[in-house]
């Protein structure tokens, strides 16, 4: 029999097991029986009649579908903690419950902190938590860093820096690693602020190294994007190059009390300067001063955000964020698929390796066997079928 | 996508040391596990909130200045009371040989001392954690 995950024992199972044990009563009498009980169980029922048994196994897998849904919008941190494995996981269980949790997203504001390890970033996040829950609001946190290509493991430390909001039922942090996804961000990350969302969570924070090229980086995720510089890392330069100057709502220049920040911060400045020659936008980023290890100018920086919040709702702008976002995502979704389900039926009888034999000897090209398996899955119209 | 086994690497107590949980915690994700880290002076409640939001497979605590007796029951005893009875709580760090008893009694499933092959304690959690 397998498992029923421990931290639910006081559902349907234990109830059959108290129907079980007292045969006869009524069958919505309970009693409390621990997970311990559960392993005895195949051995108290083989004592007993094979139709008792019966009814007991069915009831057992009917808690296997705990309504993860349900627990989540009613509170439960252990629901929202399994359906994020899952989804880190790729694991088709946990999507029935994403589409009844679509309807209960939206609501979070989501705010992405990018910029290089060892910026600061975390200790940034620890203390905007400190300011947001100031204000009565609960957070959520995602913290995503990188798998190592080689082992597949990750070393996740963000935590560290964020210890003194652990116990904060109105906090919840969660570390991610990438797996192997590019842009500083992990497969699932968009999956899992939806559940943070739907969880309740007033504010989102993700924290990310870097932001790649990809589309499916920070930005297209967050409502308000700070990327963090540090004096003396020739960040400006760099960042420049990454493409990262153009994706900022507000720059943080932390370690302020390092040398080097007031000069940070004129180039910085100077660069936005610029770019309001060459761009029309209705925001221009800001630039805000802060040594997260001693909480200063974090106050201002939240501030700042909110002043971002409220640009995008008055002007429109969030909602055509959105639309923009959700626009990508659900092309995405459909790519990814699409893709999975080509290339699982392509690999599971050998045909795409035969394939590929054939196009290295050279006896196939790419284009027309990319355009026959496409004809297989029917995705060309009849009309355009007769025009090729 | 495989499944990646989750581990906290926590340092209960106040002692100010964590070189040895850190190359722990290094040895976890050279294995391929994803290991969060959760740094100096935890108490068990921090260590259980951390273990229940990560959704955590496996908690690994390490001590050096004597509080096993007290701070290693308590994160179980704090696991169980959520409900979170299928997390694999391990030890390590300075333990005397003649505690081990009563901590495998409290529900900590391993301890390994000082000089324990990195390869054991790694094997011991990847035929001993809990499915998900
Ligand atoms: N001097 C100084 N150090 C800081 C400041 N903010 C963070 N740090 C330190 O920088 C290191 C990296 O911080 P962390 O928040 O983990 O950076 P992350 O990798 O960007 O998340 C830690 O040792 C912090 O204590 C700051 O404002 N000034
Ligand atoms: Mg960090």
């Amino acid at each position: 029999m397998e498992r029923p995950d421990a931290p639910y024992c006081e559902s349907p199972a234990i109830r059959t097991l108290s129907i079980y044990d007292e045969v006869g009563d009524s069958a919505d009498s309970t009693c409390e029986i621990g997970y311990s009980h559960l392993e005895l169980l195949p051995r108290m029922l083989s004592a007993r009649e094979p139709v008792l048994l019966s009814v007991v196994v069915e009831r057992t897998s009917g808690l296997m579908n705990r309504d993860y849904a349900k627990q989540i919008l009613e509170g439960s941190q252990q629901a929202v903690a399994r359906l994020i494995s899952w989804l880190e996981d790729e694991d088709e269980r946990a999507y029935p419950f994403m589409e009844e949790l679509y309807p209960h997203t939206g609501k979070a504001y989501i705010l992405g902190i990018t910029g290089s390890p060892g910026a600061g970033k975390s200790t940034l996040t620890d203390k905007l938590i400190r300011n947001i829950r100031k204000s009565g609001l609960t957070v959520g946190i995602v913290a995503v860093d990188p798998s190592s290509p080689f082992t597949g493991g990750a070393l996740l430390g963000d935590r560290i820096r964020m210890s003194e909001h652990s116990t904060d039922p109105d906090v919840y942090i969660r570390s991610m690693a990438t797996r192997g996804f590019l842009g500083g961000m992990a497969k699932a990350t968009c999956d899992v602020v939806k559940v943070l969302d739907a969880f309740g969570k007033d504010v989102i924070i993700i924290e990310t190294v870097g932001v790649g090229q990809d589309e499916v980086d920070v930005v297209g995720l967050a409502d308000t994007t700070c990327v963090v510089l540090v004096p003396g890392l020739g960040d400006v330069i760099q960042s420049m190059k990454a493409g990262i100057m153009e994706i900022a709502d507000l720059y943080v220049v932390n370690k302020a009390d390092r040398e080097g920040a007031d000069q940070l911060n004129m180039e910085v400045s100077a660069r936005i300067e610029q770019d309001t020659h060459i761009k029309m936008s209705g925001w221009t980023p800001t630039v805000h001063k802060t040594v997260a290890v001693d909480n200063v100018g974090i106050k201002e920086l939240w501030e700042a955000i909110l002043k971002h919040k409220d640009f995008l709702e008055s002007s429109g702008r969030l909602v055509e964020k959105r639309r923009n976002q959700t626009y990508q995502e659900t092309l995405r979704m459909i790519h990814n698929e699409m893709f999975r389900l080509i290339r699982d039926q392509l690999q599971e009888n050998g045909r795409l390796d035969r394939l590929v034999e054939e196009i290295l000897e050279r006896r196939r090209d790419p284009y027309s066997t990319m355009r026959e398996i496409l004809d297989e899955w029917q995705f060309f119209t009849p009309k355009q079928k007769e025009a090729s | 996508m495989a499944k990646k086994i989750k581990i906290i690497v926590a340092k209960p107590g106040l002692d100010g040391h964590d070189r040895g949980a850190k190359l722990l915690a290094r040895i976890f994700a050279e294995e391929g596990m994803e290991v969060v880290y959760t740094g100096l002076r935890q108490t068990p409640e921090m260590i259980v909130a951390a273990a229940e939001q990560e959704d955590a497979d496996v908690v690994g605590l390490s001590s050096l200045s004597g509080v096993h007796n007290y701070f290693f029951p308590k994160v179980v005893e704090l696991l169980k009371s959520k409900g979170l009875n299928d997390v694999l709580v391990v030890g390590g760090g300075i333990i005397p040989i003649e505690d081990y008893d009563f901590l495998q009694k409290s529900g900590v499933k391993a301890i390994f001392g000082p000089g324990t092959p990195t390869m054991d304690i790694v094997s011991f959690i990847k035929s001993n954690v809990r499915a998900r």
